[in-house]
Formats: structure tokens, sequence, C-alpha cells
């Protein structure tokens, strides 16, 4: 398969009467020259290191190597667990996670890549606590990771999954677009809402620049992710409730990518625009690298 | 394309187009040289030159030129490591005409005196095209087994190099011919599915006008 369309995707799920997941599977296991089996078990992998991630930044005293961010899942973790967060449970412990996993990331512990390090909070967030939320089987959410993995190949062969090339909108985007298809998919919708919720995600992201203070994948980064996943439950949730996207997924991402071409370098991870320009991100800046 | 270039790699933060794709660049260009590199000048261009001591770019392509994978945990230490084993590196801010923004290049020395120069960039994700061997333009993304021959510009040297090949029953998967100029030094990049052994590579390093062979293991 070529992944060129998340069009042609879902018509090949639909006419097989299968889930997009179904699909990747059987293509990435001939592609790889390995069974079904070991291709879910790499995947299955993923999700381990991705929970490991959540519980390793969780830490009350966890500091970034910059010193300049840190302990914010902790403190999330600390007003959900007392019920006080105002956005439910389903939405608290979603930023938790995706918080922690950003944390990890920026004190240099291990991560996997969803599809970059700077967005590596989103799927994460997204799987584990829609997994928790509704007891599913750990096999509906390693095939979800298939699921947000094609959506990303598409995004990464039309437009960009890299913030040097498109800004934010191509990870952060990328992430929150790649979570909502795999959150339709565990909640049983079908591949065509799937194919609206990578949509509306993407939508909703679309022109995000890539500017983090000091070149440091901090600031906004880690917030960002708590974002994505919101974004990703947003789109999820209206593309369950058969709310349509009206462009189409393929003509977003043609969008994304010229976005991504038109941007100035300035806002695609240079560190020479938008938040690392203004003078408290200069001053960070000035802190960490004197 | 590979689901796990989307979901992965697994890696050590904090970026993956400035951490772990440098880290895989440094990879290769250690894979390369081969041996043992004693001396390592980095050139960073670009998001590279104005973001790598934020990212531990430094530390990844040091990590990555010291044979670390992409999930190391010791390429958070990997300056001292270095230090600690006598290599003796270098970094540049440059600005490399028309390169990727996130580009390296790498010059490596062995103990032997033996130079390789790498040019590589990081297209996101942790993926990466090496764009450049010595003087020689590539478009190499890592991902399969590749085997690059140096040879003199004479006829009959893709015959007699892919027959080996093809009498091992190893299938090609993309060929690439380059050469300077008319006659000069040529280069193959041979990528092909699976893996070979090094009797492969002794194969065609005895064509009298190949002058050098090496098999490069997927990253």
């Amino acid at each position: 398969m070529k992944y060129d369309s998340i069009a042609d995707l879902v018509k090949i799920a639909e006419e097989q009467g299968v889930n997009i997941s179904d699909v990747v599977i059987k293509d990435q296991a001939m592609v790889r020259e390995v069974t079904e089996a070991e291709a879910y078990a790499q995947m299955e992998k993923s999700l381990n290191v991705m929970r490991e991630s959540v519980l390793e930044g969780i830490d009350k005293d966890k500091r970034s190597a910059s010193g300049l961010t840190g302990s914010s899942a902790y403190k999330m973790r600390v007003v959900v667990d007392e019920g006080k967060n105002i956005c439910g449970k389903v939405f608290g412990e979603a930023m938790v996670k995706a918080l922690a996993v950003s944390e990890t990331n920026a004190c240099m512990g291990k991560i996997v890549a969803a599809p970059t390090a700077g967005s590596c909070g989103i799927l994460p967030a997204a799987i584990l606590t829609i997994m928790e939320d509704k007891g599913l089987d750990e096999e509906k959410a390693v095939k979800a990771l298939f699921t947000a993995s094609a959506v990303g190949m598409v995004i990464a062969t039309k437009a960009s999954i890299a913030g040097a090339e498109g800004g934010c909108q191509a990870e952060c985007g990328s992430g929150s677009a790649m979570a909502a298809s795999a959150l339709v998919e565990m909640c049983g919708g079908t591949p065509k809402m799937a194919e609206h919720a990578c949509a509306i995600a993407l939508k909703n992201i679309l022109g995000l620049v890539c500017d983090p203070v000091a070149g440091l994948v901090e600031i906004p980064c880690i917030k960002r992710n708590a974002m994505g996943v919101a974004n990703a439950f947003v789109a999820a949730e209206l593309a369950l409730a058969g709310i349509e996207s009206a462009i189409p997924a393929d003509e977003v991402i043609w969008a994304m990518k010229k976005i991504g071409d038109s941007m100035s370098p300035a806002l695609k991870e240079t560190a020479d625009g938008g938040l690392a320009a203004t003078p408290t991100g200069k001053a960070l800046c000035k802190k960490v690298f004197g | 394309m590979d689901a796990f270039d989307i979901i992965g790699p697994i890696m050590i933060g904090p970026s993956s187009s400035h951490t772990a794709g440098a880290v895989r660049i440094g990879k290769y260009a250690g894979s390369i040289l081969g041996k043992k590199a004693v001396k390592a000048d980095i050139y960073f261009s670009g998001s590279f030159a104005k973001t790598y001591k934020g990212h531990g770019t430094d530390k990844a392509i040091i990590a990555g030129i010291l044979g670390m994978e992409t999930d190391d945990a010791r390429i958070r230490n990997s300056i001292e490591i270095a230090a600690e084993i006598g290599l003796d590196f270098h970094f540049h801010e440059v600005d490399i005409d028309g390169a990727h923004p996130n580009t390296a290049l790498i010059e490596l020395v062995a103990e032997d005196g033996k130079k390789v120069s790498v040019q590589g960039a990081s297209i996101g994700g942790g993926n990466i095209i090496i764009t450049k061997i010595n003087d020689t333009e590539v478009n190499i993304s890592g991902k399969a087994t590749t085997i690059i021959v140096h040879h003199r510009d004479v006829p009959g040297m893709i015959s007699d190099v892919t027959n080996i090949l093809a009498r091992r029953g190893v299938n090609i998967g993309r060929f690439e011919l380059r050469r300077s100029q008319k006659g000069g030094i040529a280069v193959m990049i041979i990528e092909i599915d699976g893996n070979v052994d090094e009797g492969v590579n002794e194969a065609i390093s005895s064509f009298p006008n190949v002058t050098a062979s090496t098999i490069l293991k997927a990253i």
C-alpha cells in the first residue's frame, strides 16, 4: 500500500467490511516480511513503552535538564484524583497522561515518537485513557495504534510530520489527527467516521507554528500535547455523533502542506519567532544558555 | 511505508528529528567508517545549527558515532563517554547551501588515518536521508541493507556486481549509479531485501576495478 490517501484506506476497509487497523496490520506484516502476530507484538511493545513513560512522568520533583519545566503532570494528577478538575474524569486523565509523557521526553527519558517526540504525549494519552475508562481489551489499543500509524503515514507522505518543515501543525496536529482516528475505532465507529475525525482534528490545528522557547522541546510543547489530546477527543466525539467534516481529510492534509510551505522559517522550529521571540522567551533562553 | 516509522522510534527524548534522527545520522557515519573513530568534526546547518544544544543533538550525534541506538539511556552521557575513550570531537555551526533544515555533515577519522565524510538530513519522526558520502551525492534512507561499491567507471561493472547478488538469491530493491565524470570513479548504491553476509563484500571487493565496497546494515 502507498499510504497516500485516507479515502483509499477507508474504501479498502469498507469493501472488506473490516476496521482500518485490520487492513494496516495485514499490509505491514507483508512489507516487513513478518507474520501478523509478529507485527502485532512489535506494536504491543510500543504500547508498553507508552505506559512506562506515563508512569515515569508523574513525579512531584521532576525537572527537565534545562530546569525550565517539570511536575505539571503531577499537579494535574492531584487535582484529578481529588475530583476537582472542571472537565470531568476522561479529559482530566487524558491531560495527566499527555503531560506525563511529554515531561518524560523533556527529561531525556524513554518515549515512543508518535509521530514525533515533540508530540509524543497525545496518542498514548488518548488510547490509554479510553481503554481504562471503557474497560477495553488491550488488543483494541494495540490495533488502534496501527490505525493511527496509517493516518500518520498518509500525512508524512502528502504533507510532513516535521516541525522544521510544517510547523507544529505537522507534529501536534498529526498526533492529534492520528489519536482522533484511533479513538473512533476503539469506540466502535466506522472507518468513515475515523476519516472525519482525522479531518476535524487536523482542521482545528491548521496553521499552528513551531516556536519552541530556547529551541527546547518544552515550552510550549508540553502544554500543546495536553491541547492535542483534548482536540483529539473533540474530533472523535463529533465524528462518533455522526457529524461530518465538510472538507475531506485528504484535502485538509493538502491544505496543511500548503500552509506549512508558506510559513516563515522563523516559525518552523528555528526558535527565531513566535513565543521564542517574546521578551520572556528570550530571557528564558538566556537563563539556560547564557 | 512503515507503521513503525510513525509510531516510533522508541527513543530517548527530547526530539525525534534533533535527537533520534541525529543518533541515526551519526550511527550511519560510524558504520561507513567501519572502525573506531578517533576524530570527529560535526558541522550543523539550519535548525540543527540554531538549536542543537537545546535538543541534545550534539550528544545524539556523538552517541550515534559510538554505535548507540536511539533508545540507549547512555545518550545523555555520550559526551563524557566519548571523552573517556579518546574521541577528539568538535562542533561547528555552518550554513550548507540548499540543504534540508536539519542537516549535519560528519567528518570522521579512524586510527589508521581512514577518513569519511557523511552528510545527512533528519526529515522528521526520527527518519533520515543520507545525502552525501565523501564527494558523492546519494539518497539513502538507511531502512534497507545498503551496499556501496566504489569502482572505476569501466564497462561490465554493474553486471559483475549484480551477478554476485543474483547467484546468492539476493533481491535488489533499489539501484543507483553515480559518477563524478566519465571514466572516473563511480559509486553503486544497492538497497537489498533482507541481509547478506560479509562473503558478498569479499566477492565484490575481489574485482580489480572495485576500489572499495561496504555493506551497511539497516538502521
